[in-house]
């Protein structure tokens, strides 16, 4: 599904992420740890796309093709997905015609029932973002991205700022998303960063990676480090033994 | 017996047509003496550069008889000649009102000229609202008035369609000097729906536009004018309305074309309790238009109630948005708000909101943004698909949602078309 090799991301001309390989199959979920301003969201960014991250070196290979120079609309018609942390308002937009917006490409989107099951009908009238709070833009956001329906969802972050009464509905929305409910035959793949690992909790993942100074310190199993990270902290984690060898694998 | 009360009566009439023939003079006097005198806004305009001749044309008892060409530009203004879902019709072309008809009873729909006769020259009406000393432009259009429009709705009528009204340019380099009066009358209610439109071939002219509006106790009045000018016209509407107790005057205004000089400042005076004003216009100027555009309230009557809502964007043209709320009585409340978008380097989004509270317990506020298009609301609309141009107008269209509240349907139509996809296309 999506397959990144060497990736080097510039923000503003500073480099973030350096050498970074990933690769996540089809209908795979992979959640991404890190310490805060270790380049989680620059990573979803530049899968992406988006023009403030610029891929200086290295490729990104979605199903197959290169689209390391594709712009962010074209990536969006491929099959990729971004839920946003702090999307922007956008005044006289309807939530409704957003959602409208992220399904032109799907053909049987019900844009009312989606509303329902995210418990947003009552925002749909309203303007885009405009003084949502932070639950009401996680669902906002994921009305928009069941809408889409994409191959590949990357997921900045879905916990933070959602009360516990929403936690489990914000979980069953990704699952959704996801494909979860099916055993065989999952065609979504996910990429998910998480904080706490609360969501861990609802949406079950497949593979974890430790992000630290823009690199990628360990690929192993998300739950056990998930395990290690609360225990020791990241820099723990990073010592354990699963870490020394998968970087060894990677070398 | 008879004899003396027909000439008593003789008498009274002489007294009467004294009296307004007085009211007249000082009127003119006024007018004079304002010749020469500058706005106090916008360039100047030199007058003498038009002409005041216009060919007249004959009185079309069926309005769908207007050429294809006509009909096509009045449509574009929401006029529509076919007249469905009307209540009325006025079609002044140059200086000849073509058309003019009511299909309601108790509103009237005529000439300005027709109803200075039938309602013994408007005496509390005509003038008394607008000065026809303030300007220049105000005393042209009293030394030279070439026609204009006048709608009453009567006591407790309401009209089901709006009354639309148009006002076209014909002949090359005229000016048009129009003067119209608008009353509802106590508890009724009037939508109006203005369209001042250029014919294709003509280049240049003035139009000059004295509007009184008179709302009455428990009356409303929703004014919808579109402005469609060619690029060398000059603009200049002068209009002032009274507001009475519990009455409400809603305005939408838009111009979207290449005028080369517009300025207006529309001023509300709420006089009554609990009167209401709102005011939205939708300013969009292309490259070598220049809008000196303002909306006025000033509340001086306890529990009184305005917003002016103004939307600008400048592809290249020069805007000036201006608003202004004067606090003159307890208990009211007042907002403005004021975004502009500019979408061109060359051009320019100058607003100017203003704020007098004169007494203590009023709450007025204003909020004014000017910029270009945040870079991450295009991001993030591509992000769900869209082509960066399409992402734009999306923006543009949404920042032009002003929500018209209160409108019949048949007005929303019509502002929903001048503010289309096809219209913000290319922006």
């Amino acid at each position: 599904m999506l397959e990144i090799k060497n990736l080097t991301v510039e923000v503003k001309g500073k480099e973030v992420l350096r050498g970074i390989n990933l690769k996540i199959l089809e209908g795979e979920t992979h959640a991404l740890f890190g310490p805060n301003g270790s380049g989680k969201t620059t990573l979803l960014m530049a899968i992406m796309g988006f023009s403030q991250y610029r891929a200086v070196k290295g490729k990104i290979y979605f199903m197959g093709e290169d689209i390391t120079n594709l712009p962010v609309n074209e990536r969006a018609k491929k099959g990729i997905g971004i839920m946003f942390q702090r999307p922007p308002t956008i005044y006289g937009l309807k939530t409704k015609d957003m959602a409208v917006i992220c399904g032109s490409g799907e053909s049987n989107v019900d844009v009312g029932k989606l509303a329902v099951e995210l418990n947003m009908t009552q925002f749909l009238e309203r303007d885009i973002n405009d003084g949502f709070s932070g639950g009401e833009i996680k669902r906002s956001e994921l009305l928009q991205l069941l809408a889409q329906n994409p191959m590949l969802s990357l997921i900045d972050e879905p916990e933070s700022g959602v009360d516990l009464e929403n936690i489990s509905l914000i979980g069953s929305a990704i699952n959704k998303l996801l494909e979860k409910d099916f055993q065989k035959n999952r065609k979504h793949s996910g990429l998910i960063i998480t904080h706490t690992g609360h969501i861990l909790d609802y949406v079950t993942a497949d593979v974890g990676h430790l992000l630290m100074d823009g690199t990628i310190k360990c690929t192993a199993n998300p739950f056990d480090m998930l395990w290690e990270i609360k225990k020791g902290g990241y820099e723990k984690c990073v010592e354990c033994m699963e870490c020394k060898i998968s970087e060894y694998k990677n070398k | 017996m008879r004899n003396v009360s027909s000439a008593w009566n003789a008498k009274f009439q002489n007294i009467r047509t004294n009296k307004i023939k007085m009211i007249d003079n000082n009127v003119k006097l006024k007018a004079q003496e304002a010749k020469e005198k500058k706005a106090p806004l916008g360039p100047d305009i030199n007058l003498w550069e038009f002409s005041d001749g216009a060919p007249r044309y004959g009185y079309l008892p069926d309005v769908s008889k207007l050429s294809d060409g006509e009909k096509k530009d009045m449509v574009a203004v929401g006029v529509d000649a076919s007249e469905k879902n009307r209540s009325g019709t006025f079609v002044q072309k140059d200086h000849s009102v073509v058309h003019s008809a009511s299909m309601q009873d108790g509103l009237d729909v005529m000439s300005i000229d027709d109803a200075l006769k039938k309602y013994g020259g408007l005496t509390e009406y005509f003038w008394k609202a607008v000065d026809p000393g303030a300007d220049k432009y105000t005393a042209q259009a009293e030394l030279k008035q070439t026609s204009g429009y006048f709608i009453k709705s009567n006591k407790g009528v309401k009209t089901i369609f709006p009354v639309q009204s148009c006002l076209y340019l014909a002949s090359e380099h005229l000016a048009q000097n129009v003067h119209n009066v608008i009353i509802a009358e106590e508890d009724s209610e009037l939508n109006i729906i203005t369209g001042c439109s250029t014919a294709s071939h003509v280049t240049s002219g003035i139009h000059i536009g004295i509007s009184e509006f008179y709302v009455k106790k428990g009356a409303k009045i929703v004014f919808t004018m579109i402005h469609n000018w060619n690029e060398n016209v000059v603009v200049r509407p002068r209009s002032v309305i009274i507001v009475e107790e519990g009455g409400t005057f809603i305005s939408n205004y838009i111009c979207m074309s290449k005028t080369k000089s517009l300025q207006m400042y529309p001023t509300v005076h709420l006089n009554g309790k609990n009167s209401v004003a709102r005011l939205n216009s939708i300013l969009v100027a292309p490259e070598g238009a220049e809008m000196d555009v303002g909306s006025r309230v000033i509340l001086n009557a306890e529990g009184s109630r305005a917003e002016i809502i103004s939307r600008t964007i400048t592809k290249g043209g020069k805007i000036i948005a201006r608003g202004h709320l004067v606090g003159n009585a307890k208990n009211i409340k007042a907002h403005l708000e004021c975004r502009g978008l500019i979408l061109s380097d060359e051009g320019y989004v100058h607003a100017i909101p203003e704020l007098d509270g004169n007494v203590s317990d009023v709450d007025m506020s204003h909020e004014a943004a000017v910029g270009k298009i945040a870079q991450a609301e295009i991001e993030y609309l591509m992000a769900r698909g869209l082509t960066e141009d399409e992402a734009t107008s999306t923006i543009v269209r949404g920042f032009l949602n002003v929500n018209f509240e209160g409108l019949p349907d048949a007005l929303k139509m019509e502002i929903d078309r001048a503010i289309g996809p096809s219209s913000v296309k290319g922006m």
